[in-house]
């Protein structure tokens, strides 16, 4: 690990340097193997939060309380250690500017991480593709990556809606209750306009997203989804 | 046919690069039961289970179980009819 980095106050971004890293693309994950000073193992996905750099990416790791990985790779992992990993994975939850849009992201709490990576790919390659992100969490502090997405929404062709459903700061004037099938049909895409569509988030969230989009006329074959489980994996 | 415990054949994809030595979650699949076409990363996944089980969207019949085993990663098929790769080139896959 070459650096971290606190995004929220339970999420952290390990940016790591990888010898002999293939590259990768917005949307794979890697997993991450722990093992114990006994020979125990434990193993969990996280998906890969920055576009292809070299032998550089970046994860963003939610600290999950009871969780037997998350909350050594929150907590404890210092720069400079060590980490094994395996990956690229995935060929199917992925993007890049080659594919085009319009992009239509929908993501819930940490589920914002591969849709992150898409997001500064397209900001990377300079691409002026039409691009909407709708954005779940909690709280407007537990918003992860919150700044870099104003800043990215204020750059034109990415539209970034916010939806808080537990508390909203004064004066809140954006979504405050889960998503659901009229804000989806305020937000998103058109079908007309043939959007590709990344759900991604706690199980329900994509349940009730992506069975909102089909229901709005979207092509199920257009609407790709990543579920983390119920309560946001097992951590 | 869908429930809060699965998530997503993606998740399995670095079982599949053991089993398959290649990047599998968007290879086809179809389902010998119902014939149900879809991306093996499209698939109900099962995780918590002792091994991975991998499910169809259509039917929900058993198509995949990946059990990791201390001499490699052992796949069981299921009711899978075919597999077959994604078309145009592969994505960047673990070495």
């Amino acid at each position: 690990m070459a650096a971290a980095v606190d995004e929220t106050p339970g999420v952290r971004s390990l940016v790591l340097d990888c010898p002999g890293w293939p590259g990768h693309l917005p949307g794979q994950h890697v997993d991450v193997r722990l093992t114990a000073e006994d020979g125990y193992q434990a193993q969990r996905s996280y998906s890969i939060a920055t576009p292809a750099d070299g032998t550089r990416l970046t994860l963003t790791i939610e600290r999950i309380a009871d969780g037997e990985v998350s909350p050594y790779l929150a907590d404890e992992l210092r720069p400079g250690d060590g980490l094994e990993l395996r990956g690229p994975i995935g060929g199917w939850f992925v993007w890049e500017p080659a594919l085009g849009g319009p992009l239509q992201l929908v993501g819930g709490g940490s589920g914002v991480v591969p849709l992150m990576a898409m997001l500064r790919a397209r900001a990377a390659a300079g691409a002026d593709i039409p691009a909407r992100l709708l954005l779940s969490a909690r709280s407007w502090d537990e918003v992860i990556y919150r700044d870099e997405l104003e800043r990215l929404g204020a750059g034109g062709g990415l539209e970034v809606r916010f939806a808080l459903t537990r508390a909203q700061p004064p004066g809140w004037t954006g979504y405050a209750r889960r998503i659901d099938h009229d804000m989806l049909g305020e937000v998103a895409w058109s079908p007309e306009e043939m959007p590709r569509s990344f759900v991604c988030g706690p199980t329900g969230l994509v349940e009730a997203a992506t069975r909102a989009l089909v229901e709005l006329g979207h092509d199920p074959a257009t609407v790709k989804a990543e579920r983390f489980g119920p309560t946001g994996g097992p951590g | 046919m869908s429930d809060d415990a699965h998530v997503d054949g993606n998740a399995v994809g670095g079982m599949m690069i053991e089993a398959f030595g290649a990047e599998m979650t968007a290879a086809r699949s179809c389902c010998a039961e119902c014939g149900t076409v879809a991306a093996l990363g499209a698939l109900l996944a099962y995780t918590r289970a002792p091994g991975d089980v991998l499910r169809c969207t259509g039917c929900g019949v058993v198509m995949l179980v990946a059990v990791a085993r201390p001499e490699g990663v052992r796949l069981s098929l299921g009711a899978v009819r075919w597999i077959e790769p994604p078309a145009g080139p592969p994505a960047p896959a673990a070495p």
